[in-house]
């Protein structure tokens, strides 16, 4: 069986859901090869990981040149990965730097690009959902060794144990590759709250909530159940809340298990980032607001009465 | 500094859109086209740094003869030129052709710096700067949420999924911005007005050097094999707070196991 090359995705070698995603969706075309990119000493904290969701291989590419430039190492490295070991596909997460390196990856080996898949058959067919869900589409590269970025959150991750061989891969980044350079890397940390983009839950507030200040109320209900907080456009161009958070066309595309839409009108703007959320909830005040379209339980109310008093509940029934 | 800024006409995002059953191409004659939103903060990106330091800014479109509208509402804002690719052998091209035809037509202006949206909100494949940056073997300064040009050094905040990067770069580069960066200016009367006697200049596939087969739905790289509208949600319940709208709430999140 041909090999799969799938690009972890990690946060200084803590892995990211989207990774066991990955995998997941790559042992549907072949068989997984996971490839982990960062500073020297980054592999031996995912490898284990890696094999409980099937990887057969792992392909170690650490240096300090491909955590010191930007995209382009990682690219020039995939790139000879890929005429070597003539894989099926290759999957990475569709973050900005995920598509971006796919990006740069199918132009030096000559291949076609999916970005978003949200699934990926056996016959490399990919699944995505477009114009702010309102549209499947599935596609298929036809030219080189498909290249497909995985929408995170959309596949269910599912275990497969395995013992991954390790091999490292010689890292030789040329001048070329080392044009921008990462002189500092910040983490903006959503403090004990999960990452927006692979909560499983994410509670969003918007314009209706009216205040920096008033966004406490978003920040007890999302941590009554463990989820993240996101914002709509109009919540973060007003300043409540950083724009980091922001969901929608212009910020962040979600797809939790639940989304709760608080005093968020609901316009297309905002569709686009959760509208594939699988439960959606909305609490708006206004009972025309296009949102309680999409809601599969919707509360025409006051937010500042019912979030509060809800947050209240589901921290009595959790004990 | 001269400033090529990169303009894509898009199907407006808050109207009905929709692929064409006959090619599942996107379908631009029946929807309202508008100026991809992110680029306008790319255009007035440029703006500030031609009015900070001289040069020019020019605008660079490919599309159909339907974006010259986008091309003038870009112009609109204060670019001083624009350069429309147009050719009917471009119809369906994929990224990877858009960006050789992009890369063509960059290769034959003169600038020191590219600047796009770092997405256009019809395919949010987001990859067009990684790509030209990749064929045209210059540094790559994307996913921008602040830009600071110091003499040839280009230092960005890269806004990335955990926090921000500090990237930097000399010389020529392709830059990319969130729509965090500025707040774009609206076209004033007068600019409306000169826009209209702006030099736009036409180019053809063949005014590039590339061949016809090297582009186009027929050549793309991938394929769309079929489409259809997403099942629409079944109908949710409502509920009128009347003191017990929380109480309702949470037995609906129960109800799903979420509690």
């Amino acid at each position: 069986m041909a090999e799969v090359l799938v690009v972890v995705e990690h946060l200084e070698g803590a892995p990211k859901k989207v990774t066991f995603e990955m995998l997941t969706a790559a042992r549907a075309l072949g068989e997984p090869s996971a490839v982990v990119f960062g500073a020297p000493g980054t592999a031996d904290k995912l490898t284990e990981k890696l094999g409980e969701f099937g990887a057969q291989k792992v392909y170690v590419a650490e240096s300090d040149d491909i955590t010191g430039y930007l995209v382009a190492p990682k690219a020039e490295v995939l790139a000879s990965l890929v005429e070597r070991t003539q894989p099926a596909a290759v999957l990475l997460a569709s973050s900005s730097e995920g598509k971006e390196v796919a990006g740069r990856l199918a132009i030096k080996i000559g291949s076609g690009i999916i970005t978003g898949a949200t699934e990926v058959a056996a016959d490399g067919t990919a699944t995505q959902v477009i114009f702010a869900g309102a549209v499947i589409v599935k596609s298929k590269v036809r030219t080189g060794t498909p290249i497909i970025t995985v929408t995170p959150n959309a596949v269910t991750p599912v275990p497969a144990p395995a013992t991954p061989q390790t091999e490292a891969v010689e890292v030789a980044v040329s001048d070329n590759a080392k044009l921008a350079r990462v002189v500092d890397r910040k983490v903006e940390s959503a403090g004990s709250r999960p990452e927006l983009s692979e909560a499983s839950i994410v509670v969003s507030g918007g314009r209706g909530v009216g205040s920096a200040d008033n966004f406490s109320v978003i920040e007890g209900l999302a941590d009554s159940l463990g989820a993240a907080v996101g914002a709509s456009r109009a919540a973060t161009d007003s300043g409540f809340y950083p724009h980091q958070f922001q969901v929608g066309q212009t910020g962040k595309t979600v797809s939790p298990q639940l989304y709760m839409a608080i005093g968020i009108s609901g316009a297309i703007q905002h569709r686009a980032g959760m509208q594939t959320s699988k439960t959606i909830v909305a609490v708006n005040k206004d009972e025309e607001a296009p949102i309680f379209e999409l809601a599969d339980f919707g509360v025409v109310g006051d937010l500042f009465k019912v979030v509060p008093d809800a947050t209240e509940q589901i921290k009595a029934r959790k004990g | 500094m001269n400033i090529v800024v990169l303009v894509k006409q898009v199907p407006d995002s808050g109207s009905e859109r929709a692929l064409r059953d006959s090619d599942k191409t996107v379908d631009r004659e029946s929807a309202s086209l508008v100026i991809n939103e992110m680029d306008e903060y790319a255009i007035e990106e440029a703006l500030q740094l031609r009015d900070a330091q001289g040069g020019e800014v020019t605008i660079l479109t490919m599309g159909p003869d339907r974006a010259t509208e986008t091309i003038r509402k870009a112009l609109s804002m204060g670019p001083d030129r624009a350069v429309h690719i147009s050719d009917e052998a471009l119809h369906g091209a994929c990224a990877p052709q858009t960006s050789l035809v992009l890369a063509k037509a960059l290769e034959q202006l003169e600038w020191d710096l590219v600047i796009s949206g770092a997405e256009s909100t019809d395919g949010r494949v987001s990859v067009m700067p990684a790509m030209l940056a990749e064929r045209l073997n210059v540094p790559q300064l994307t996913g921008a949420r602040k830009l600071t040009v110091d003499g040839a050094k280009l230092t960005i905040e890269r806004q990335t999924e955990d926090g921000y990067e500090i990237v930097e770069a000399e010389g020529k580069a392709i830059v990319s911005v969130w729509d965090t960066i500025n707040e774009p200016r609206y076209p004033s009367f007068k600019g409306i007005m000169q826009a209209k006697s702006k030099p736009v200049e036409t180019k053809s596939l063949a005014d590039l050097g590339i061949s016809p087969d090297e582009v186009g739905l027929a050549n793309a790289t991938s394929e769309v094999l079929e489409f259809s509208p997403r099942p629409p949600k079944g109908a949710g319940v409502k509920v009128t707070d009347e003191g017990d709208g929380a109480q309702k709430l949470v037995e609906f999140l129960a109800s799903q196991k979420i509690v």
